[in-house]
């Protein structure tokens, strides 16, 4: 197929993994957001951010792996 | 209405990202959809790390979820049997030695391969029950996710099922087997990210492995096992009373690691289609081992949130300190009547310790199951709760996601759920257009006759299953009697298949016979057996009684041993006595007349024979590691 599946991975992942980071940081703090003591919206959200950036960055490298 | 939890703006917004992604990739791929063949094999044009992570996924299905968490809390680490004995070995088989003639074939479907290795009749039969078993079963489990949906968050079953199924339906009608693959990967990462943060988090709770380890001590003890039983997958294998499955070990290396483990892995058009949309020989082969990868480590995140469900939590509490209930429990408090049995189910959870001043299950958040005639929680012959293993990964992420990671997890429950039902429909579509429409109905059509029967299998594929749920959600019994008579059917094939691939002198009248007999076998030697505790009925016994197993399991594995014996041996006696298809009509289709793939100059990571044997070696070590 002509259309590289990392593009959509790559752009879901950094949308979805901005959008938990953002409420994650803006809710900081708020009673519920951490019920083990983690903010971990905050931490997972940046984690899935760079998991979609480094698919992104594989598709424009566009060497399949 | 009550329900466990509720859902904030977030969550949705997260939803909604992904349903908006998911459609895209069906619009996307829409314009490369032009032949049969893009529609149904993807143009055979995908690389092998994207068949590979697709062929998992599509297997990877919400009661794969729901379902091995449930059982690692009723089995505990034993569970992981399905994966690293129940898989790996077969994924190794299918992909280094019996890929070659699926793709070599060029045979577009499973049963076609059938047709061209033995006759019409074979092809027939497992053509039809075949496409019968994929829209039932992804009939099953719409109902099964939206029931949980609505006992989870309170969406109404209709709302649910039918934005799941017309989803799956827009980018499978679309984009085809491509579009189905696609969004496969795109779920898979989904399921990955959206269930890891629960074993993390459940595990942090208990203290790290040891911490679980030593409550689930306790819960063997309690439950008349060795202490070791629920972490252990091998060291009580022995006898079948000394752990939590009820299985000896040689039914289970029988039963699930060959005969059902191959009979799936390796015959199944579902994963196997999969492989078939490679770009080339080598890349089908290579499809299931790196899908062996991913597969192997999945019981970390599918079957650990089941196995810490049944411990997490604080610790024992004293009668009367009620303060310290879940998080989960309180939520729903409000409630006050149960209007059905599914919600009833709230209600116990919510009134139990109230009601109890002896707190029976002190640790753990799965809740009772309810008895749906009188509304109140079951209990076994013991007098103790019967617990509702089903709710044991959902209830997870009730308890440890807040907002947003919340809507994470249940995106990747939809995913789950999407990613098999797609692969139910694309597989159905296929098998019903070349293998039923075009050899029985309507042959010898132009290719966009055939694309165009493909859309309209895929609408439907998609209509029966929601048919499906439907008679599901009345008629829990009639479903229960199609997936039994459909382990009936597939018990025997992978005894077909082998001898089909690699001994020459099988005919299409053994292999027929073979398996009508292997079927017939499995009815009988079900009907005469009855798991220990079991009523005579759905479960067996209806022949009369010859033989109690001490579990559902042990029954099952051994109805799969004696199918798969009686096929074998029925195929190898009436192929001898009939007579024998000539050598060049066979050539590329069985192993004795297709030239061995040679592969030797390749690295070793893309050579199948090198790769299996990596994937075996890692199998053994974790079998080894949680001995």
């Amino acid at each position: 197929m002509r259309l590289d599946i990392r593009w959509p991975i790559g752009l879901m992942f950094s949308v979805m993994g901005a959008l938990l980071a953002v409420y994650g940081g803006v809710t900081l703090g708020k009673p519920g957001t951490a019920p083990s003591g983690i903010p971990v919206n905050l931490y997972w959200g940046l984690v899935m951010l760079a998991f979609g950036l480094a698919m992104l960055a594989g598709a424009r490298g566009k060497k399949e792996p | 209405m009550t329900h466990f939890t509720s859902l904030h703006w977030i969550d949705y917004a997260v939803m909604l990202v992904y349903f908006a992604f998911v459609l895209g990739i069906g619009v996307a791929l829409k314009r490369y959809v032009r032949t049969g063949t893009d529609f149904f094999l993807s143009g055979r044009s995908l690389p092998a790390w994207v068949t590979g992570l697709a062929f998992i996924s599509a297997n990877l299905g919400a009661q794969e979820v729901i379902g091995m968490g449930a059982s690692g809390a009723k089995y505990g680490i034993a569970t992981s049997h399905f994966y690293w004995v129940g898989a790996i070995p077969a994924m190794v088989f299918v992909g280094v030695l019996m890929m070659p003639f699926y793709y070599g074939s060029r045979a577009r479907s499973v049963p076609e391969y059938l047709k061209l290795r033995f006759d019409e009749k074979t092809r027939g039969f497992n053509a039809i029950s075949f496409a019968t078993m994929t829209v039932f079963s992804s009939g099953i489990s719409l109902y099964a996710m939206g029931k949980l949906l609505n006992l989870l968050v309170g969406w109404s079953f209709d709302t649910s099922i039918l934005i799941a199924a017309g989803i799956v339906l827009f980018y499978t009608f679309m984009g085809g087997l491509g579009g189905a693959i696609y969004n496969e990967v795109l779920q898979f990462f989904l399921i990955v990210f959206g269930f890891a943060p629960l074993a993390f988090l459940g595990l942090r709770d208990v203290g790290g492995w040891s911490g679980l380890k030593e409550r689930l001590a306790t819960v063997a003890t309690a439950n008349g096992f060795g202490e070791g039983a629920y972490t252990h997958s091998w060291t009580y294998m022995g006898h079948a009373s000394q752990n939590p499955v009820g299985v000896e070990w040689f039914g289970l290396v029988m039963g699930l690691g060959f005969v059902l483990s191959f009979g799936y892995w390796c015959t199944d058009f579902l994963v196997v289609q999969r492989a078939m949309a490679a770009n080339s020989m080598s890349a089908a082969r290579r499809t299931p081992l790196i899908a062996a990868f991913p597969k192997m480590l999945m019981p970390f995140i599918v079957i650990l949130p089941g196995m810490l469900a049944l411990v997490v939590g604080p610790a024992p509490r004293a009668p009367g300190n009620l303060s310290a209930a879940p998080a989960a429990v309180a939520a729903p408090a409000e409630a006050t009547r149960a209007s059905n049995p599914a919600n009833a189910a709230v209600e116990a959870m919510v009134r139990t310790p109230v009601q109890q001043p002896i707190i029976e299950q002190s640790r753990g958040i799965i809740p009772p199951k309810i008895d749906p005639a009188t509304g109140e929680p079951l209990r076994d012959g013991r007098g103790r709760l019967v617990l509702d293993y089903d709710l044991a990964t959902p209830m997870m992420l009730v308890h440890f996601f807040p907002a947003g990671l919340l809507g994470l997890g249940l995106t990747a429950l939809l995913a789950s759920f999407m990613s098999g039902m797609a692969g139910n429909v694309t597989a159905f579509n296929t098998v019903w257009t070349y293998d039923i429409y075009q050899s029985y109905i309507r042959p010898g059509q132009p290719d966009h006759h055939y694309l165009q029967m493909g859309r309209f299998a895929t609408v439907a594929g998609v209509a029966i299953s929601l048919a499906a749920a439907y008679v599901a959600a009345s008629f829990n019994n009639i479903m229960d009697m199609l997936q039994l008579v459909f382990a009936f059917v597939n018990a025997p094939l992978f005894a077909t298949f082998a001898l089909g691939m690699f001994w020459k002198r099988a005919t299409g009248h053994g292999a027929f016979l073979g398996l009508l007999s292997g079927t017939l076998a499995a009815a009988v030697h079900h009907g005469l057996t009855l798991p220990a505790g079991a009523h005579v009925g759905i479960k067996g016994g209806y022949f009369g009684v010859l033989q109690t197993f001490p579990s559902e399991l042990a029954q099952t594995f051994w109805t799969a041993i004696v199918a798969f014996t009686t096929c074998f041996l029925v195929t190898i006696v009436v192929s001898m006595l009939t007579k024998p298809r000539p050598d060049e009509e066979m050539k590329g289709l069985v192993y004795s007349l297709t030239p061995i793939q040679k592969d030797s100059g390749e690295p070793w990571h893309r050579r199948p024979a090198a790769l299996g044997a990596v994937v075996l070696v890692a199998a053994l070590a974790l079998n080894l590691i949680f001995w």
